[in-house]
């Protein structure tokens, strides 16, 4: 009974953590709650069926025009339409919502509404504590943990990581410092989104494709992101496993309510926040403590 | 009174450009039966009056009183269920359930909020977004009393015909907002809820230096957005006459912001023209191109907001529409001085 809840909260968790942690950069740099971020992976996952499936593309080669055309998406949309809107929360919040729409609205009218499936990119099944799990679940894994790893490192050792989180901190003093932080966001924006799209690529043999496909796991990144405190990834990463972990257990140890695990999820965040109103590890402001 | 009305007719309202076209609004909604003849048209403006008080409580909660609410479907859901479990069950009559659903949401917005007076901005929103997706799973849970996925159905009608439900729910509607109206009134006299609510959503810290106590306005905000989306809400079902589920989704409460926000936040009137401009040409104008009305709506959303990011009845009014610097009377565009203290208004931009 451990065994399978352990392994599939690391795979849920995983692509949570993959999902929330580029939800999690973009806040905390751009203050923006960007609604459209899950539906990047959605148009990822159907860049993957459309590559692979239609086109006979190669696994990799698809991977990385997928990605790079992702990542080229969300630039044009942060520039497009994003910036021009900067000091309205309420019209971006608005817009990257509609955004969601649109892409769902036009996979809809390109692929139809019925659900699609792919071959997975590796075969087999390898065995973990007794548990059978699919080769592509630790491939999703395994990517999983390598990008966010990257992202750490990139946060932490180069110049742009430096950027990115003194345009976080403050943005004038960064821009007193010689930092463009227009040039800043765009690129977090990029960056954020790249992290969405691996998780669609990754997930496209996973996931059933269906143009819907983003609202529910937008709802989980969200609950994620907000529980581990916005602008932290480190509490996106935790956020994802206990959400995960959530999640997995309900499914497990109360198979008959397995359709409550969304609702024992959220309630966990509503808890949480309740006890800790920053999440887990928000910063809370002295002035902002009330 | 008489001779008041007529007083302020003319110098209070016509010399101003929005308040004409308020005044032409609500006299063409109230002749609008005469007008249409299809069924379903009725039906589509009856659901637009419902959802109307719908918008405006959210803009009273969220706009006015910046508690970002992304959950408000869920006292939308606590009144559709509260008045069809009392009629079903108890054979209680609409005009019983109507008031008795709509206080009972106003207690579950309040109670639900007590937990949440300390969370603000984002984690406020999720909170509140958390809520009705978790009444969802409940209601999901005890099949026998809430029908499930199929929800409730045959709840007696709120009127045996259509124009009459109409002229019941533009009236509600009309009380309704007008009552939010004057409590979000920054300038009134009377009451002074509406000045706080700015206050608070300006900046908290600074209300309660004044000496407000804003915990208590901030329950108040929610005790009166939540009761009048349960009113809409118990309104919604007698019209419908099932409720499922569907009125507890994420897309309900997402709704709601979009009207408004579409609309212009922080007015009442941008509410209404949200919900009166978007609802029907979704169903209505846009009603045979099934597969492309969503998509034509979520493009139309994203230029509006992208060229009049404050919203549209906002923009508009900000066009047709002058403040005196002076003495803060609203004047029509095209004068070039105040018609009240004719201070030049023309060299400010």
């Amino acid at each position: 009974m451990i065994a399978p809840i352990v392994v599939f909260t690391l795979v849920n968790g995983a692509v949570y953590a993959l999902l929330a942690s580029g939800m999690t950069l973009i806040f905390g740099a751009a203050r923006l709650v960007n609604l459209v971020h899950t539906a990047f992976a959605m148009l990822a996952a159907y860049g993957m069926f459309f590559l692979v499936r239609e086109s006979g593309l190669g696994i990799a080669e698809s991977g990385l025009i997928t990605l790079i055309a992702i990542v080229l998406l969300s630039l044009l949309v942060y520039q497009g339409l994003l910036n021009r809107v900067r000091q309205h929360p309420q019209a971006i919040l608005l817009i990257t919502l509609a955004l969601g729409m649109v892409f769902q609205e036009v996979m809809l009218l390109r692929f139809t509404g019925t659900p699609k499936h792919m071959l997975p990119f590796v075969e087999g099944f390898t065995t973990i504590l007794g548990v059978n799990v699919r080769n592509q679940y630790l491939l999703v894994v395994g990517g999983a943990v390598a990008v966010i790893i990257m992202i750490m490192l990139i946060l932490r050792k180069t110049k742009l990581g430096i950027t990115i989180r003194a345009v976080a901190d403050d943005p004038e003093t960064a821009n007193l410092m010689g930092i463009s932080v227009p040039r800043t966001l765009l690129i977090t924006m990029g960056l954020g989104t790249a992290l969405a799209a691996v998780a669609g690529i990754l997930m496209s043999p996973v996931w059933t494709l269906t143009p819907f496909m983003w609202l529910s796991p937008l709802t989980m990144i969200l609950v994620i992101v907000v529980l581990g405190g916005l602008g932290s990834i480190k509490g996106s990463l935790a956020g994802a496993f206990i959400i995960a972990l959530v999640e997995n257990l309900v499914v497990f140890l109360l198979p008959r309510y397995a359709f409550l695990n969304t609702t024992f999820a959220l309630a966990i965040m509503a808890i949480v926040l309740v006890v800790r109103p920053g999440g887990l590890f928000g910063i809370m402001f002295e002035e902002e403590k009330l | 009174m008489l001779k008041r009305l007529l007083r302020d007719l003319r110098w209070g309202v016509l010399p101003v450009p929005g308040r004409v076209m308020a005044l032409v609004f609500v006299a063409f909604i109230f002749i609008f039966p005469l007008i249409v003849d299809s069924p379903y048209n009725l039906l589509v403006f009856i659901l637009v009056n419902i959802f109307v008080i719908f918008a405006v409580s959210w803009d009273v909660l969220s706009g006015y009183t910046g508690q970002t609410n992304f959950g408000h479907a869920l006292t939308f859901g606590v009144g559709a269920y509260g008045a069809a479990l009392l009629n079903r069950d108890l054979g209680w009559p609409p005009a019983a359930t109507i008031p008795v659903a709509s206080l009972a949401a106003a207690l579950i917005g309040v109670g639900t909020c007590l937990p949440a007076l300390r969370l603000r901005g984002p984690y406020l929103a999720l909170y509140t977004l958390s809520l009705p997706l978790m009444l969802l799973g409940i209601v999901r849970t005890f099949r026998e009393i809430t029908g499930g996925d199929y929800g409730i159905s045959g709840i007696s009608r709120l009127a045996d015909t259509r124009i009459a439900q109409y002229y019941i729910v533009l009236i509600v509607m009309v009380v309704a907002v007008l009552i939010m109206w004057k409590l979000t009134d920054a300038g009134s006299k009377l009451v002074r809820t509406g000045l706080i609510f700015h206050a608070i959503r300006e900046d908290e810290i600074a209300a309660r230096a004044t000496g407000i106590n804003t915990i208590r306005y901030k329950i108040l905000a929610f005790a009166i957005g939540s009761f009048f989306a349960g009113l809409s809400g118990a309104l919604y079902v007698h019209i419908m006459r099932i409720v499922t589920p569907d009125v507890l989704a994420l897309t309900l409460s997402f709704q709601a912001i979009i009207w408004v926000i579409f609309g212009g936040a922080v007015s009442i009137y941008g509410a209404v023209v949200g919900v009166y401009t978007l609802y029907p040409l979704l169903h209505i104008v846009l009603r045979d191109l099934s597969h492309y009305r969503m998509l034509i709506l979520a493009v139309l959303v994203i230029v509006v907001l992208l060229f009049m990011p404050e919203g549209v009845a906002v923009w508009v009014r900000s066009k047709i529409e002058r403040q005196c610097p002076r003495c803060k009377t609203t004047n029509a565009a095209h004068r070039r001085e105040c018609r009240s203290c004719s201070a030049a208004l023309r060299h400010v931009a």
